[in-house]
Protein backbone atom coordinates (compact mmCIF):
# COMPACT_ATOMS: atom_id res chain seq x y z
CA UNK A 1 0.00 0.00 0.00
CA UNK A 2 1.26 3.47 -0.71
CA UNK A 3 0.11 6.57 0.59
CA UNK A 4 -1.48 9.36 -0.67
CA UNK A 5 0.65 12.36 1.63
CA UNK A 6 0.08 15.39 -0.82
CA UNK A 7 -3.79 14.74 -0.51
CA UNK A 8 -3.66 13.63 3.05
CA UNK A 9 -4.10 16.52 5.57
CA UNK A 10 -4.45 15.20 9.41
CA UNK A 11 -5.14 18.72 10.60
CA UNK A 12 -8.01 19.51 8.56
CA UNK A 13 -9.92 15.89 8.99
CA UNK A 14 -9.41 15.94 12.46
CA UNK A 15 -11.18 19.72 12.26
CA UNK A 16 -13.10 19.01 9.53
CA UNK A 17 -14.33 15.81 11.50
CA UNK A 18 -14.85 17.25 14.87
CA UNK A 19 -17.27 19.80 13.63
CA UNK A 20 -19.38 16.89 11.89
CA UNK A 21 -19.27 15.22 15.19
CA UNK A 22 -20.03 18.55 16.92
CA UNK A 23 -22.84 19.26 14.75
CA UNK A 24 -24.45 15.64 15.40
CA UNK A 25 -24.46 16.30 19.18
CA UNK A 26 -26.28 19.73 18.76
CA UNK A 27 -28.84 18.32 16.92
CA UNK A 28 -29.45 16.06 19.53
CA UNK A 29 -29.13 17.41 22.12
CA UNK A 30 -30.82 20.53 21.19
CA UNK A 31 -33.93 19.07 19.20
CA UNK A 32 -33.49 15.30 19.66
CA UNK A 33 -33.21 13.99 16.45
CA UNK A 34 -29.69 11.83 14.62
CA UNK A 35 -27.87 13.58 11.70
CA UNK A 36 -28.24 11.02 9.31
CA UNK A 37 -28.82 13.07 5.87
CA UNK A 38 -30.06 10.18 3.67
CA UNK A 39 -33.00 9.47 6.98
CA UNK A 40 -33.78 13.39 6.63
CA UNK A 41 -33.96 13.36 2.98
CA UNK A 42 -36.44 10.39 3.26
CA UNK A 43 -38.38 11.51 5.61
CA UNK A 44 -38.48 15.10 4.03
CA UNK A 45 -39.54 13.26 1.00
CA UNK A 46 -42.00 11.92 2.78
CA UNK A 47 -43.33 14.88 4.16
CA UNK A 48 -44.09 16.25 1.05
CA UNK A 49 -45.73 13.48 -0.35
CA UNK A 50 -48.33 13.97 2.36
CA UNK A 51 -47.20 11.37 4.91
CA UNK A 52 -46.16 13.28 7.77
CA UNK A 53 -47.14 16.75 9.87
CA UNK A 54 -45.57 20.37 9.35
CA UNK A 55 -43.03 20.42 12.15
CA UNK A 56 -41.25 17.13 10.89
CA UNK A 57 -41.05 18.86 7.16
CA UNK A 58 -39.55 22.04 8.71
CA UNK A 59 -36.86 20.91 10.67
CA UNK A 60 -35.27 18.31 8.08
CA UNK A 61 -35.89 21.50 5.46
CA UNK A 62 -33.36 23.66 7.85
CA UNK A 63 -31.35 21.69 8.67
CA UNK A 64 -30.30 20.66 4.42
CA UNK A 65 -30.98 24.46 4.04
CA UNK A 66 -27.97 24.95 6.45
CA UNK A 67 -25.91 21.90 4.57
CA UNK A 68 -26.31 23.54 1.23
CA UNK A 69 -25.95 27.39 2.49
CA UNK A 70 -22.52 25.88 4.01
CA UNK A 71 -19.93 26.18 0.95
CA UNK A 72 -21.60 29.90 0.50
CA UNK A 73 -20.71 30.83 3.43
CA UNK A 74 -17.58 29.10 3.65
CA UNK A 75 -16.70 30.49 0.06
CA UNK A 76 -16.55 34.22 2.48
CA UNK A 77 -13.70 33.52 4.17
CA UNK A 78 -11.50 30.92 2.28
CA UNK A 79 -11.94 29.33 -1.46
CA UNK A 80 -13.77 26.30 -1.68
CA UNK A 81 -13.15 23.80 -4.19
CA UNK A 82 -13.45 23.18 -7.31
CA UNK A 83 -14.35 19.36 -6.75
CA UNK A 84 -13.23 16.52 -8.59
CA UNK A 85 -15.63 14.33 -10.23
CA UNK A 86 -14.36 11.79 -12.27
CA UNK A 87 -17.56 9.85 -13.16
CA UNK A 88 -19.50 10.78 -16.41
CA UNK A 89 -23.40 11.47 -16.22
CA UNK A 90 -24.16 7.59 -17.03
CA UNK A 91 -22.45 6.49 -13.67
CA UNK A 92 -23.97 9.35 -11.71
CA UNK A 93 -27.18 8.39 -12.32
CA UNK A 94 -26.87 5.15 -11.29
CA UNK A 95 -24.55 5.82 -8.62
CA UNK A 96 -27.44 8.22 -7.18
CA UNK A 97 -29.64 5.30 -7.46
CA UNK A 98 -27.92 3.06 -5.54
CA UNK A 99 -26.88 5.44 -3.32
CA UNK A 100 -30.64 7.04 -2.21
CA UNK A 101 -32.12 3.39 -2.90
CA UNK A 102 -29.56 1.69 -0.53
CA UNK A 103 -29.29 3.93 2.15
CA UNK A 104 -33.14 4.03 2.55
CA UNK A 105 -33.27 0.44 2.32
CA UNK A 106 -30.23 0.33 4.97
CA UNK A 107 -32.09 2.91 7.42
CA UNK A 108 -28.89 5.11 6.96
CA UNK A 109 -25.47 6.10 5.54
CA UNK A 110 -21.82 7.52 6.32
CA UNK A 111 -23.34 9.85 8.82
CA UNK A 112 -26.21 8.03 10.07
CA UNK A 113 -25.06 4.92 10.84
CA UNK A 114 -21.38 6.14 10.64
CA UNK A 115 -20.89 8.63 12.47
CA UNK A 116 -24.30 9.12 14.72
CA UNK A 117 -24.74 5.48 14.88
CA UNK A 118 -21.00 4.47 15.55
CA UNK A 119 -20.86 6.93 18.05
CA UNK A 120 -24.08 5.63 20.04
CA UNK A 121 -21.79 1.93 20.04
CA UNK A 122 -24.86 0.73 17.89
CA UNK A 123 -23.57 -3.10 16.34
CA UNK A 124 -26.15 -2.64 13.68
CA UNK A 125 -24.90 0.54 12.44
CA UNK A 126 -21.28 -1.06 12.85
CA UNK A 127 -22.36 -3.76 10.31
CA UNK A 128 -23.84 -1.27 8.10
CA UNK A 129 -20.25 0.47 8.03
CA UNK A 130 -18.41 -2.58 7.06
CA UNK A 131 -20.91 -3.72 4.69
CA UNK A 132 -20.76 -0.19 2.85
CA UNK A 133 -17.03 0.50 3.22
CA UNK A 134 -16.50 -2.91 1.90
CA UNK A 135 -18.43 -2.80 -0.64
CA UNK A 136 -17.06 0.55 -1.53
CA UNK A 137 -13.20 -0.78 -1.70
CA UNK A 138 -14.36 -3.79 -4.18
CA UNK A 139 -15.86 -1.46 -6.28
CA UNK A 140 -12.85 1.01 -6.43
CA UNK A 141 -10.95 -1.46 -6.84
CA UNK A 142 -13.03 -3.24 -9.48
CA UNK A 143 -13.31 0.11 -11.92
CA UNK A 144 -10.06 1.54 -11.10
CA UNK A 145 -8.14 -2.00 -11.40
CA UNK A 146 -9.87 -4.19 -13.07
CA UNK A 147 -11.94 -2.40 -16.02
CA UNK A 148 -9.18 0.47 -16.68
CA UNK B 1 -35.97 29.93 16.74
CA UNK B 2 -36.11 26.53 16.73
CA UNK B 3 -35.75 26.26 12.65
CA UNK B 4 -33.12 28.46 13.27
CA UNK B 5 -30.93 26.47 15.22
CA UNK B 6 -31.76 23.09 13.34
CA UNK B 7 -30.48 25.39 10.43
CA UNK B 8 -27.03 26.52 12.31
CA UNK B 9 -26.79 22.74 12.98
CA UNK B 10 -26.97 21.92 9.34
CA UNK B 11 -24.55 25.01 8.87
CA UNK B 12 -21.81 23.68 10.96
CA UNK B 13 -22.27 19.85 9.40
CA UNK B 14 -21.68 21.48 5.88
CA UNK B 15 -18.46 23.66 6.90
CA UNK B 16 -16.99 20.49 8.40
CA UNK B 17 -17.36 18.37 5.27
CA UNK B 18 -15.88 20.78 3.76
CA UNK B 19 -12.78 21.65 6.38
CA UNK B 20 -12.38 17.74 6.04
CA UNK B 21 -12.03 17.41 2.86
CA UNK B 22 -15.02 14.91 2.37
CA UNK B 23 -16.75 17.38 -0.09
CA UNK B 24 -14.92 16.77 -2.79
CA UNK B 25 -15.06 12.68 -4.11
CA UNK B 26 -11.82 12.77 -5.01
CA UNK B 27 -10.73 12.41 -1.58
CA UNK B 28 -13.54 10.16 -1.23
CA UNK B 29 -12.33 7.65 -4.17
CA UNK B 30 -8.59 7.89 -2.85
CA UNK B 31 -9.59 6.39 0.54
CA UNK B 32 -11.51 3.54 -1.10
CA UNK B 33 -8.70 3.22 -3.45
CA UNK B 34 -6.48 0.38 -1.14
CA UNK B 35 -4.89 -0.96 -3.97
CA UNK B 36 -3.83 2.42 -5.94
CA UNK B 37 -2.65 5.69 -3.92
CA UNK B 38 -4.30 5.24 -0.75
CA UNK B 39 -5.55 8.09 1.17
CA UNK B 40 -6.61 8.13 4.70
CA UNK B 41 -8.32 10.66 5.79
CA UNK B 42 -11.40 9.93 5.15
CA UNK B 43 -11.00 7.36 8.70
CA UNK B 44 -9.38 9.91 10.18
CA UNK B 45 -12.62 12.28 9.58
CA UNK B 46 -14.48 9.69 11.38
CA UNK B 47 -12.10 9.20 13.94
CA UNK B 48 -12.51 12.94 14.96
CA UNK B 49 -16.52 12.72 14.31
CA UNK B 50 -16.48 9.79 16.52
CA UNK B 51 -14.39 11.28 19.33
CA UNK B 52 -16.66 14.09 19.59
CA UNK B 53 -20.02 12.12 19.26
CA UNK B 54 -19.09 9.46 21.62
CA UNK B 55 -18.62 12.36 24.01
CA UNK B 56 -21.61 14.14 23.24
CA UNK B 57 -24.16 11.66 22.51
CA UNK B 58 -22.83 9.70 26.46
CA UNK B 59 -24.09 13.25 27.59
CA UNK B 60 -27.53 13.08 25.52
CA UNK B 61 -28.43 9.96 26.59
CA UNK B 62 -28.88 11.29 29.95
CA UNK B 63 -31.60 14.00 28.82
CA UNK B 64 -35.37 12.97 28.95
CA UNK B 65 -36.04 16.24 26.87
CA UNK B 66 -34.07 17.74 24.05
CA UNK B 67 -32.83 21.17 25.74
CA UNK B 68 -35.02 22.98 22.76
CA UNK B 69 -37.95 21.17 22.02
CA UNK B 70 -40.06 21.93 25.30
CA UNK B 71 -40.87 19.63 27.91
CA UNK B 72 -43.27 17.41 24.93
CA UNK B 73 -40.22 17.39 23.29
CA UNK B 74 -38.73 13.67 22.99
CA UNK B 75 -35.32 12.35 22.35
CA UNK B 76 -35.84 10.49 19.09
CA UNK B 77 -32.91 7.63 19.78
CA UNK B 78 -33.11 5.02 16.93
CA UNK B 79 -34.64 1.75 18.21
CA UNK B 80 -33.93 -0.69 15.62
CA UNK B 81 -30.87 -3.25 16.25
CA UNK B 82 -31.59 -5.91 14.48
CA UNK B 83 -29.06 -6.86 11.80
CA UNK B 84 -31.22 -8.50 8.94
CA UNK B 85 -31.21 -8.82 5.13
CA UNK B 86 -32.14 -5.00 4.33
CA UNK B 87 -29.85 -3.58 6.65
CA UNK B 88 -27.11 -5.77 4.69
CA UNK B 89 -28.02 -5.67 1.33
CA UNK B 90 -28.99 -1.76 1.31
CA UNK B 91 -25.78 -1.04 3.05
CA UNK B 92 -24.05 -2.74 -0.25
CA UNK B 93 -25.96 -1.08 -2.14
CA UNK B 94 -25.09 1.99 -1.33
CA UNK B 95 -21.45 1.24 -1.11
CA UNK B 96 -21.27 0.55 -4.19
CA UNK B 97 -22.71 3.92 -5.14
CA UNK B 98 -20.15 5.21 -2.85
CA UNK B 99 -17.78 3.79 -4.77
CA UNK B 100 -18.89 4.64 -8.43
CA UNK B 101 -19.42 8.61 -8.05
CA UNK B 102 -17.47 9.26 -4.67
CA UNK B 103 -20.23 11.13 -3.61
CA UNK B 104 -22.77 10.10 -0.25
CA UNK B 105 -25.89 12.12 0.49
CA UNK B 106 -24.36 14.76 2.73
CA UNK B 107 -21.54 15.34 0.12
CA UNK B 108 -23.38 15.78 -2.16
CA UNK B 109 -25.79 18.31 -1.23
CA UNK B 110 -22.88 20.54 -0.17
CA UNK B 111 -21.64 20.03 -4.25
CA UNK B 112 -25.10 21.43 -4.96
CA UNK B 113 -24.76 24.34 -2.90
CA UNK B 114 -21.41 24.94 -4.28
CA UNK B 115 -23.48 24.61 -7.98
CA UNK B 116 -21.83 21.81 -8.68
CA UNK B 117 -23.40 20.00 -11.98
CA UNK B 118 -22.17 16.54 -11.23
CA UNK B 119 -23.40 17.11 -7.94
CA UNK B 120 -27.16 18.27 -9.11
CA UNK B 121 -27.26 14.59 -11.52
CA UNK B 122 -26.43 12.61 -8.60
CA UNK B 123 -28.81 13.97 -6.18
CA UNK B 124 -31.64 14.37 -8.38
CA UNK B 125 -30.74 10.59 -8.94
CA UNK B 126 -30.44 9.86 -5.20
CA UNK B 127 -33.85 11.37 -4.65
CA UNK B 128 -35.39 8.89 -7.21
CA UNK B 129 -33.61 6.51 -5.78
CA UNK B 130 -35.33 7.01 -2.19
CA UNK B 131 -38.89 7.31 -4.08
CA UNK B 132 -38.40 4.03 -5.62
CA UNK B 133 -37.37 2.29 -2.23
CA UNK B 134 -41.09 4.34 -0.99
CA UNK B 135 -42.89 2.59 -3.94
CA UNK B 136 -41.04 -1.03 -3.43
CA UNK B 137 -40.42 -1.41 0.22
CA UNK B 138 -43.96 -2.59 1.36
CA UNK B 139 -43.01 -5.46 -1.48
CA UNK B 140 -39.29 -6.33 -0.21
CA UNK B 141 -38.83 -9.36 1.94
CA UNK B 142 -37.77 -8.89 5.71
Amino acid sequence: MTIDWPHFSPLHALTGGALIGLASVMLMLLHGRIAGISGILGGLLAGLLGDSSKPEVLWRLAFLLGLLYAPLLYRQWEVVGPIHVEAGNGTLVAAGLLVGFGTRLAGGCTSGHGICGLSRLSIRSLVAVCAFMAAGFVTVGVVRHLLA
Amino acid sequence: MRSVSVFLCGLVFGIGLIVSGMADPANVIGFLDLAGLWNPQLALVMAGAVAVGLAGFALARRRTHPLLAGAEGTMHWPTATRVDRRLMLGSVLFGVGWGLAGFCPGPALVGVGLGNGDAVVFTVAMLAGMFLHRKLAPHLPG
